[in-house]
C-alpha cells in the first residue's frame, strides 16, 4: 500500500476522536471513555453525544463536501485556483441568509432563504454557461465571479443597514461557522451521494484533463460528464454552505495537497479529498472551539489562517 | 474505411474545403500538405466527427459517422491533436495509458494488454527510461512522442494525426514516420498533416494538397509531390535541395 492513502484514511478516525476529546469543557480520559460507552455522568454523556459528536460530524461533512467540490471544479474549469466560492453559490446563500436574519425569521427560514439564494446563483451559472456543445469553462468562471461580486455588494448593503446587535451573527455566517450546526445527517447523506456519483465518473474525469476535444475523441460524452460533475460540485457546495456558511480554503487547498503528494487519478483523488477535507475541517473546528474557550472563533478564520500560508507555500513550489 | 464525399468546411467566414472527396482505405498512408491556414486541422477534426462540415457526408465502414455512438468511434478512429493544454500530474506511462480509455472502461481492472502495448510504444519511441517520470517535466519533443504513443495504444484502425512531427528532432521525425507507414502496412489507414514534403514522399503512398480558397488535389504521392505542384501549393519558388539537405534513411 502507498503511504499517502493510508495516512489520509487513518486521519479520519483520529481527527474525529480529537474533535470529541477536546472542547471548552475539560473531560478526563476516564470520563470520556465512560461517556462514549454511554455510562457515568449524564452531563459528560450529553457533551460527548449531544454536542461534540454531531459537531465533529458536521465539520467532517462540511469539509468533505467542500474538498470534493473543489477537486471537481479544478478539473472541470481546468484552473488550479478554482474552488467552491467561484460558483457564486456561497455568495447567493450568504445573501439569502443575511436577508433572513435582517427580517428576523427563525432558523428554518434562514436555511430556506440560504437555499433559495444558493439555488438562484447555481441556476444562473447553469443558464449562462451551458451551451449547445457543452459547458464553457470561461463562462462558468466569469458568471461565478460576476455573481459573487454582485452578492458581495448586497451583503455589504445588509451589513451596513443591520442593527449592531445582529452584525456579529452575520459576520460569523460570512466567515464560516459551525456552531449553529446541530444535525449533520443530511450533509453526510449528500456527501456520500456526491462522492459516489463523482467516483463513478472518475476514469472519464482523468481523460477530461486532456481537453474536451481529446476526451470526445476517446469516446466520452463530454457535455453529460460536465453536467454530472458540475451538478455534483454545486450540490456539495450548497450542502456545505447551508451547514457552515462560507468556509474558505478547504476546497482550494485540499485537492492540491493530494496532487502534490502524488495522488492524481480521480478514482483515488476524489474519495481521499473528501476524507482529508473532512478531517482537516474537524481539526480546524476543534481549534476554533478551544483556542479562545469559552469564546468560539468562526472556523473560517482558522481555515484561512492555515490555508493562506499553505497556499502560498504551494504556489512557491509550483513556480 | 473512412469516406468523405462533397465535404465543405468554412471557418471564420473563410472557405477552407469545397466539394472535397477522400477515402482512406485500410493499408493506405496519406500525407496532408498545405500552407498555414489552408484547413488541415479543420479537415482532420471534421473527419474525426468532432466538427460538423457545412456540407457533405462522412461515412465509416459504410454508415454515416454521426450514427455511431462516441465510444464506438473512439475504438475505430484515433486522433492526435495539434494543441494540448493539459495539467496532467501523472507519469509519462500514466499519460500514455489514458489512450486505453475506449478499450478498458473500468477504473480498477488491470489492463495488462494495454500496459504491455504502452511499454512497447514507449520503447519504440525511445521513452522507456522516461516512463516513470512526471509527464509535466518532459521536454516538448518527449511530450510529443508520449502523445503519439497515447494515440497508438488506442489501437484504432484509422489514425488521424495533426502535425505528428512538431517539436521532434530529425531522427525521431524519421522514426515516427516509419512507425506510421508500418501501421499502414499492418492494415490501418493513416492520415497525417505534415509540413515536410520529403517525409511525405518517403513514407506516404498518397498525398492531399490543400490550397487556399477551398481547392484541393489528391492522389499518389509520386504524382502529387512535383516541384510545380509544391511551388503552387506553398506560393514560392523551390529548388531541388540536392546534397545540401538531409533526411534520415
Amino acid at each position: 500500500m502507498k503511504p499517502v492513502p493510508v495516512l489520509v484514511v487513518a486521519l479520519v478516525p483520529a481527527s474525529l476522536a480529537l474533535a470529541i476529546a477536546f472542547g471548552s469543557v475539560h473531560l478526563g480520559a476516564a470520563q470520556l471513555t465512560d461517556a462514549l460507552l454511554g455510562r457515568g455522568d449524564e452531563i459528560a454523556r450529553e457533551i460527548v453525544w449531544g454536542v461534540r459528536a454531531p459537531r465533529a460530524l458536521a465539520a467532517f461533512a462540511c469539509g468533505g463536501l467542500l474538498a470534493l467540490a473543489g477537486a471537481l471544479l479544478q478539473v472541470l474549469l481546468r484552473n488550479p485556483l478554482a474552488d467552491p466560492t467561484i460558483l457564486g453559490v456561497s455568495g447567493g446563500a450568504a445573501t439569502g441568509a443575511l436577508a433572513a436574519m435582517l427580517l428576523g425569521v427563525g432558523a428554518a427560514g434562514l436555511n430556506l432563504a440560504a437555499l433559495a439564494g444558493a439555488s438562484i446563483a447555481a441556476g444562473a451559472v447553469f443558464a449562462f454557461s451551458l451551451g449547445r456543445s457543452g459547458w464553457n469553462p470561461y463562462r462558468v468562471l466569469l458568471t461565478g465571479v460576476a455573481l459573487a461580486s454582485g452578492f458581495g455588494a448586497l451583503v455589504g448593503m445588509m451589513l451596513s443597514l443591520a442593527p449592531s446587535l445582529q452584525v456579529q451573527g452575520m459576520l460569523f455566517w460570512l466567515l464560516g461557522d459551525l456552531s449553529p450546526a446541530r444535525d449533520p445527517s443530511a450533509a453526510l447523506v449528500v456527501l456520500a451521494a456526491c462522492a459516489a456519483l463523482a467516483f463513478s465518473q472518475s476514469a472519464a474525469l482523468d481523460v477530461l484533463i486532456l481537453g474536451e476535444d481529446k476526451a470526445r475523441s476517446l469516446g466520452i460524452a463530454v457535455k453529460r460528464l460536465q453536467t454530472i460533475a458540475f451538478g455534483c460540485a454545486t450540490l456539495a457546495t450548497v450542502a456545505a454552505v447551508l451547514l457552515g456558511g462560507s468556509i474558505g480554503f478547504v476546497g482550494l487547498v485540499v485537492p492540491h495537497l493530494l496532487r502534490l503528494s502524488g495522488v492524481h487519478r480521480h478514482a483515488l483523488l476524489l474519495p481521499l479529498a473528501a476524507c482529508l477535507g473532512g478531517s482537516l475541517l474537524a481539526l480546524a473546528d476543534t481549534l476554533a472551539r478551544t483556542v479562545a474557550a469559552p469564546a468560539e472563533l468562526p472556523v473560517g478564520v482558522v481555515t484561512a489562517m492555515i490555508g493562506v500560508p499553505v497556499l502560498l507555500f504551494l504556489l512557491a513550489r509550483l513556480r | 474505411m473512412l469516406k468523405a464525399e462533397g465535404l465543405a468546411i468554412s471557418m471564420g467566414g473563410r472557405e477552407l474545403v469545397r466539394a472535397f472527396d477522400l477515402s482512406l482505405a485500410p493499408g493506405e498512408c496519406w500525407a496532408l500538405l498545405g500552407p498555414n491556414g489552408s484547413g488541415k486541422t479543420s479537415l482532420i477534426l471534421a473527419l474525426a466527427g468532432l466538427r460538423s462540415p457545412q456540407a457533405g457526408t462522412i461515412a465509416l465502414a459504410g454508415a454515416s459517422l454521426g450514427t455511431y455512438p462516441r465510444s464506438e468511434v473512439a475504438r475505430r478512429i484515433a486522433v492526435l491533436f495539434q494543441d494540448e493544454e493539459t495539467d496532467f500530474w501523472g507519469s509519462a506511462f500514466d499519460y500514455v495509458m489514458l489512450g486505453r480509455y475506449p478499450r478498458s472502461k473500468s477504473a480498477w481492472g488491470a489492463d495488462e494488454e494495454g500496459a504491455a502495448a504502452a511499454h512497447r510504444c514507449l520503447a519504440e519511441l525511445d521513452l522507456s527510461d522516461r516512463a516513470g517520470q512526471a509527464y509535466r517535466t518532459l521536454s516538448g519533443g518527449e511530450r510529443q512522442r508520449a502523445r503519439i504513443a497515447q494515440v497508438l495504444v488506442q489501437d484504432a484502425e484509422i489514425l488521424l494525426l495533426d502535425e505528428p512531427l512538431q517539436h521532434l528532432d530529425l531522427r525521431h521525425q524519421a522514426q515516427v514516420m516509419q512507425m506510421l507507414s508500418r501501421c499502414a502496412a499492418d492494415g490501418k489507414s493513416v492520415l497525417a498533416a505534415l509540413h515536410e514534403p520529403g517525409h511525405a514522399a518517403l513514407h506516404c503512398g498518397f498525398s492531399v494538397l490543400l490550397y487556399d480558397a477551398g481547392r484541393a488535389r489528391l492522389g499518389r504521392s509520386s504524382d502529387m509531390l512535383t516541384q510545380a505542384n509544391l511551388e503552387a501549393l506553398y506560393q514560392c519558388r523551390l529548388e531541388p535541395a540536392g546534397t545540401r539537405s538531409f533526411l534520415p534513411s
